[in-house]
């Protein structure tokens, strides 16, 4: 990640071939995808920064691009862990063993939920129901879902993330072929 | 064993692809449509089929689909609502990740029938992982040329594009799912108008749940009518059933419609009983949003009938004492689940999830999870069962969409049928630490 808040040549033509998926002036369409990659690439959050370049892209103002970032759950307003674990709190999950998913986060990584450890390394966030309710309980991070959780798997996890140094990002999941 | 005809074909490896999915008899609904059919043909076919929408609320296809405006030279859409959020429900995941190209084949005969020369698939930001695989598919059908300019040779062109969200349960409502596409806040619309007249773009668009447009396909090959022999009186054809909660075998099962719930519930078949050999207490059967019954009333209605699942036998006995297919996300709870915590997860997804434009939801949402913590934590007053009341109720048909009955009803039913454990809650705090509210996961694994 470089520091200067610009998508490089290759990341810009992709921008401008999604705008294409819309029809003449409605580029603003691409908003919630583009934010998606501006969130992989600058950091893995949205800084006033990266939105005021996001609405200089596609041409609208900064406020439009302030009220989309701020509706959705997956835009992250504030710096996070590299890794995101995002862990559903939801009905299913929770008949199944969730609120014990992260009390074993909380005391394996010695934060509460909502924070994130010293080291920058994890953050702990609980989430709405992501879908994976049939193999619950299940955590997020990144782009992977870890499902059917035992603390052991949580155990190993914690490890191998810590061992990559980062979260199976979007940008690992080749967004740039999917976005 | 019941009729399939959406994941018949989940365990064929590598169905996933183009080529095996069409030496399996894929995109022969395609085929058949654009080079025999009239889109008025398709159309007819959808109607005769008797297909409900799949997505929550049950409408039926054929007739959605012919309120379509068509004026001279202005663009047609059709939109997939591949949101799925409601708890409970992950079919639509399954059936995009494992057989993607069903989807797709969907969306061009559907297209073709509504005379729409673009579709766009909205796909939850969560399910990044699920937008890739169906763009995979989508760059196959391109290149085959059953995407594209003259698909097939004929005169019928068309470009189908995956869009993904950001994390926003309203965007399933499918006017907030439009703003959303815009690349606005996901507010819903007021209605009318309908998108059938303006939709995207403000041009007439039919939105569809995946597993409706995914039906097309077998209703277009088998017909119409021979597709509405399958089922249950006006509940035809199959329907995919997300199971979870505390059973043996939770996953996605396709039903014929008219299945007896016991049936679902403990054969070995479907769900294969309840876990560890405990006693059903209660099941949400059409995802959080449709009301809880008991056991004894979901297995048999008021009159003492087998319920079947179906949308009109799980709705038998009004919300006195039955319930909605919903979009079918079936969890189940044993005897052990505290039905009053349960709730409080859903109030408080709902207070999330609420896009906060009419007061009464914005405001509602946030009292009822507000006052459900305090009667979880013990310090619930005598008062608070009928406070929440009374919240639903003045939620309930006040409010721009459907969300905010959605929150009311959870708390309608808890209350309805489970009166007797609020006030145990609030009469008896100290009873609190013993109440088992769920398993641990080592339970789950049978220690
Ligand atoms: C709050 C809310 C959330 C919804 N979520 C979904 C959803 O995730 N998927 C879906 O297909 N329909 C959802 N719906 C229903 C849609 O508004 C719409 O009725 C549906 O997409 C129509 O498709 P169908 O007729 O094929 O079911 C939701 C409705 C509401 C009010
Ligand atoms: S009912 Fe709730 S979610 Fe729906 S428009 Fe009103 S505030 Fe938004
Ligand atoms: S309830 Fe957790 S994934 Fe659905």
């Amino acid at each position: 990640m470089s520091n200067e808040i610009k998508f490089n040549e290759e990341t810009l033509a992709l921008v401008h071939k999604m705008i294409k998926r819309y029809p003449e002036g409605k580029h603003k369409s691409a908003l919630l995808p583009i934010l998606h990659i501006a969130q992989a690439e600058f950091g893995g959050w949205l800084s006033p920064e990266t939105m005021d370049y996001v609405a200089s892209i596609l041409n609208i103002k900064p406020i439009e691009v302030y009220e989309v970032a701020s509706f959705y759950s997956m835009y992250n307003l504030k710096p996070v862990g590299k890794c995101l674990l995002e862990v559903c709190r939801t009905s299913s999950c929770w008949t199944r063993g969730a609120e014990d998913v992260v009390r074993h986060l909380e005391k394996k990584l010695g934060i509460k939920e909502g924070e994130t450890t010293a080291d920058g390394m994890f953050t702990i966030k609980t989430v709405e129901c992501l879908g994976s309710c049939g193999s619950a309980p299940m955590l997020q991070c990144g782009a992977s879902y870890h499902e059917n959780l035992t603390m052991e798997k949580v155990d190993n996890l914690l490890e191998e993330y810590r061992a990559i140094g980062k979260q199976r990002s979007y940008t690992d999941m080749d967004y740039k072929n999917t976005l | 064993m019941g009729k399939k005809l959406l994941i018949h074909n989940d365990n064929v490896p590598g169905i996933a692809t183009l080529e095996v999915y069409r030496q399996n008899g894929g995109y022969a609904s395609v085929e058949k449509a654009l080079k025999t059919m009239t889109p008025a043909d398709v159309v007819e076919e959808v109607k005769k089929s008797g297909l409900r929408g799949r997505g929550g609320a049950g409408f039926p296809t054929g007739m959605k689909w012919s309120f379509l405006a068509k004026p001279e030279g202005v663009e047609r859409y059709l939109v997939c609502n591949a949101d799925e959020s409601e708890p409970g429900t992950f079919k639509d995941r399954y059936l995009m990740e494992k057989i993607p190209h069903a989807l797709i084949e969907g969306m061009i005969t559907s297209s073709y029938a509504l005379g729409a020369k673009t579709s766009y698939i909205y796909i939850r930001g969560e399910y990044f992982y699920v937008a890739r695989i169906v763009e995979k598919a989508i760059d196959e059908a391109y290149a085959a040329g059953l995407l594209g300019k003259n698909i097939l040779g004929t005169n019928f062109s068309h470009d189908c594009y995956v869009q993904v969200g950001a994390g926003a349960y309203i965007c399933g409502e499918e006017t907030a799912l439009l703003e959303s596409l815009e690349g606005k806040r996901g507010n819903p619309r007021i209605k009318p108008p309908f998108p059938a007249i303006a939709g995207l773009y403000g041009c007439p668009t039919v939105v569809n749940n995946v597993e409706t447009i995914a039906a097309v396909c077998p209703i277009v090959m088998m017909g119409g009518d021979e597709y509405a022999k399958i089922g249950i009186g006006r509940s035809t054809g199959t329907k995919l059933i997300s199971a979870s909660g505390h059973i043996n075998k939770p996953g996605v099962y396709e039903i014929e419609l008219g299945l007896p719930v016991e049936e679902f519930i403990y054969s070995e078949e479907y769900c294969g009983g309840i876990i560890n050999g405990r006693k059903l207490k209660a099941v949400v059967a059409g995802g959080s949003s449709v009301p809880i019954l008991p056991a004894e009333l979901i297995l048999k209605n008021d009159k003492g009938e087998a319920r079947l699942m179906s949308y009109e036998s799980l709705s038998e006995g009004g919300f006195a004492t039955g319930t909605m297919l919903g979009s079918g996300g079936f969890i189940v709870y044993d005897e052990t689940t505290s039905i009053v915590k349960n709730l409080y997860t859903f109030a408080r997804f709902y207070h999330h999830e609420s896009c906060g434009q009419c007061s009464p939801c914005r405001e509602g949402t946030g009292w009822m999870e507000k006052i459900l913590h305090r009667i979880v934590e013990g310090q619930g007053k005598p008062s608070d069962v009928d406070l929440l009341w009374d919240i639903q109720r003045k939620i309930e048909g006040n409010t721009i969409c459907p969300l905010g009955d959605a929150a009311a009803w959870p708390v309608a039913s808890a209350i309805r049928h489970f009166r007797h454990e609020f006030e145990e809650y609030i009469n008896h705090p100290e009873r609190i630490k013993d109440v088992k509210h769920y398993y641990s996961v080592h339970q789950l694994a049978g220690a």
